[in-house]
């Protein structure tokens, strides 16, 4: 069991020229394209090492779309998307990281938005749970949440979702034990563990196969 | 929170300087301390000063060992296949602490940073000597049940770094570099990197005012690739250590050659145990050996009311963590 849980010393490990920079880099390119005059401006203030104090005008990627936001310094990505941007599919939890439910995508990896502030985010590409789906077409991960009845109350379920994807996409779901302890940031207190965990699974197989 | 200002430093120039420029800011990396803290106002710099473009970045093999950059991620740094077959208690301890999505945004050189999770820190309702010097320890007569038993003082009995990675680097004797405002480098041995309390628990480490981590070296060694890290937690994961173990042994026809031992959630700081190496040396690799090791790594501790049953939970987790390398 243990061995599952950790990476095999013989297999080979991608290199980090692929996914991850590349998304840096053409989330960058495409931010300083799409933003608007004021908000390059904004953006190059920091670019350049100035101070920002106060409320100022950055663009946040997310979902694929350029969204100017106002916001101090002092406000997380998790605020900035929910209190500023309506995209309340991301919960507020614990706020301290230590529950999972405010889980998004920073630049194709799981990052906590309640432990990160909006404007280090500037540039790189969120994904939250409302751009998973395809229009009417739901995600894998979130058709297979519902498949396996992977949630009570809902509250961690975009947080489990999120984490789900990039632990699947990872590739730490290939076993039971592996993506118990892999999704264990994501706390769920009604206890749906059992779905939840089938439904990564699930997932986890279908991607396997094909 | 308090309100704060912000820059993001493209050099370690621009960051020192902005640093001096104001010496009550913070140096943010991933932010899963910092941000925490200032959450529950027991941090307020008034500036923070974004160092994630500084380029102490890299995991790579060099003469004096596996260098590893201070901003390279845990997760990065727990999965890459040279941590992973040169140094597995090192892998191991990445990728037993905290979450994913936790190991994805904290930095190396933050998490030798991270701070005590003992209760009277983390409420600022309490006297805390590390907080406020003078003001008192609550934990002392306290609940402790999860606190150091050793290298305590009067004045304090927190593990300071509550965390895994410091334990195995302690093990293996990494070192690190730090780069002062001057431009200076220097070479600290983490196992000099941390102060014990004493009297003074509120300076936790060397690192000078504005002082930065650069990158930490581990040498190259058969007991570093012959290792284990074992932790103990209240739940099965996503937990901090109630103890733990780092662990390293060089084997040859039975006989002990080499020995690492560190311990971890037992220490006021990450616990190397040169003791229990010297009991290891030159003795058969036995579970007589390693119960005479752990009884002499913590011959020195001080156990209080709700963390007694420490001494013998290190024990049996440096026994369990040795058997596990000498029959790999």
């Amino acid at each position: 069991m243990a061995s599952d849980l950790f990476p095999n010393a013989d297999t080979p490990q991608p290199a980090d020229n692929s996914r991850r920079s590349f998304m840096k880099q053409t989330g960058g390119i495409l931010g300083l394209a799409l933003a608007p005059p004021l908000v390059s401006q904004a953006e190059r203030l920091t670019a350049y090492s100035k101070v920002v104090e106060g409320a100022t005008t950055i663009t946040l990627r997310v979902n694929g779309q350029a969204r100017p936001v106002e916001l101090e310094p002092r406000v997380s990505l998790l605020d900035a998307l929910r209190e500023r941007l309506d995209l309340t599919g991301t919960k507020k939890g614990c706020d301290h990281g230590q529950c999972g439910a405010c889980t998004v995508h920073v630049d194709g990896r799981r990052t906590l938005s309640c432990l990160t502030l909006a404007i280090t985010a500037q540039g790189k590409e969120i994904t939250t749970i409302e751009g998973l789906a395809k229009g009417d077409e739901l995600h894998p991960m979130q058709a297979a949440f519902v498949k396996h009845d992977g949630f009570q109350c809902g509250y961690c379920t975009p947080g489990q979702i999120m984490s789900g994807v990039a632990c699947v996409k990872e590739g730490h779901a290939t076993t039971d034990d592996q993506a118990r302890e892999w999704m264990s940031g994501n706390l769920c207190r009604c206890g749906a563990y059992p779905n939840i965990l089938a439904a990564v699974r699930d997932v986890a197989g279908q991607s396997a196969k094909g | 929170m308090n309100n704060f200002s912000y820059t993001q430093a493209a050099s370690t120039k621009e960051a020192t300087a902005a640093h001096k420029d104001t010496p009550a800011a913070a140096y943010l990396a991933g932010g899963t301390t910092l941000l925490d803290l200032m959450k529950a106002n027991l941090a307020e710099p008034p500036q923070l000063i974004d160092i994630n473009l500084l380029p102490f970045k890299g995991i790579e093999q060099t003469k004096d060992g596996l260098r590893i950059g201070a901003m390279e991620r845990m997760s990065d740094v727990g999965e890459h296949p040279l941590v992973v077959q040169a140094f597995p208690a090192v892998s191991q301890s990445l990728l037993l602490a905290a979450s994913p999505q936790l190991r994805n945004m904290a930095s190396i050189g933050g998490n030798l940073l991270q701070r005590t999770r003992c209760g009277y820190f983390r409420d600022a309702a309490f006297p805390c000597n590390k907080r406020v010097p003078g003001s008192g320890c609550p934990a002392l007569e306290g609940d402790n049940h999860n606190l150091a038993i050793l290298g305590v003082s009067d004045a304090c009995i927190a593990n300071s770094y509550p965390g895994d990675l410091s334990v195995a680097l302690a093990a293996f004797d990494a070192v690190l570099t730090l780069e002062n405002a001057k431009g200076k480098q220097r070479r600290v041995p983490l196992t000099e990197f941390y102060l014990l309390p004493g009297k003074t628990p509120q300076k936790e480490t060397v690192l000078e005012p504005g002082e930065l981590i650069v990158a930490v070296t581990i040498p190259t060694a058969a007991h570093a690739q012959r290792s284990t890290y074992l932790k103990v937690r209240e739940r099965s994961s996503y937990a901090y250590a109630l103890a733990s173990a780092a662990v390293g042994l060089d084997v040859q026809a039975g006989t002990i050659r080499a020995a690492r031992v560190a311990l971890g959630g037992v220490g006021a700081q990450p616990w190397r145990s040169r003791e229990a190496e010297q009991a290891l040396v030159g003795q058969p690799a036995t579970e007589a050996t390693f119960r005479a090791a752990a009884a002499v790594a913590l011959r020195g501790a001080q156990p209080r009311k709700d963390n007694a049953y420490k001494v013998e939970l290190a024990q049996n987790t440096l026994v369990r963590a040795l058997q596990q390398v000498a029959a790999a």
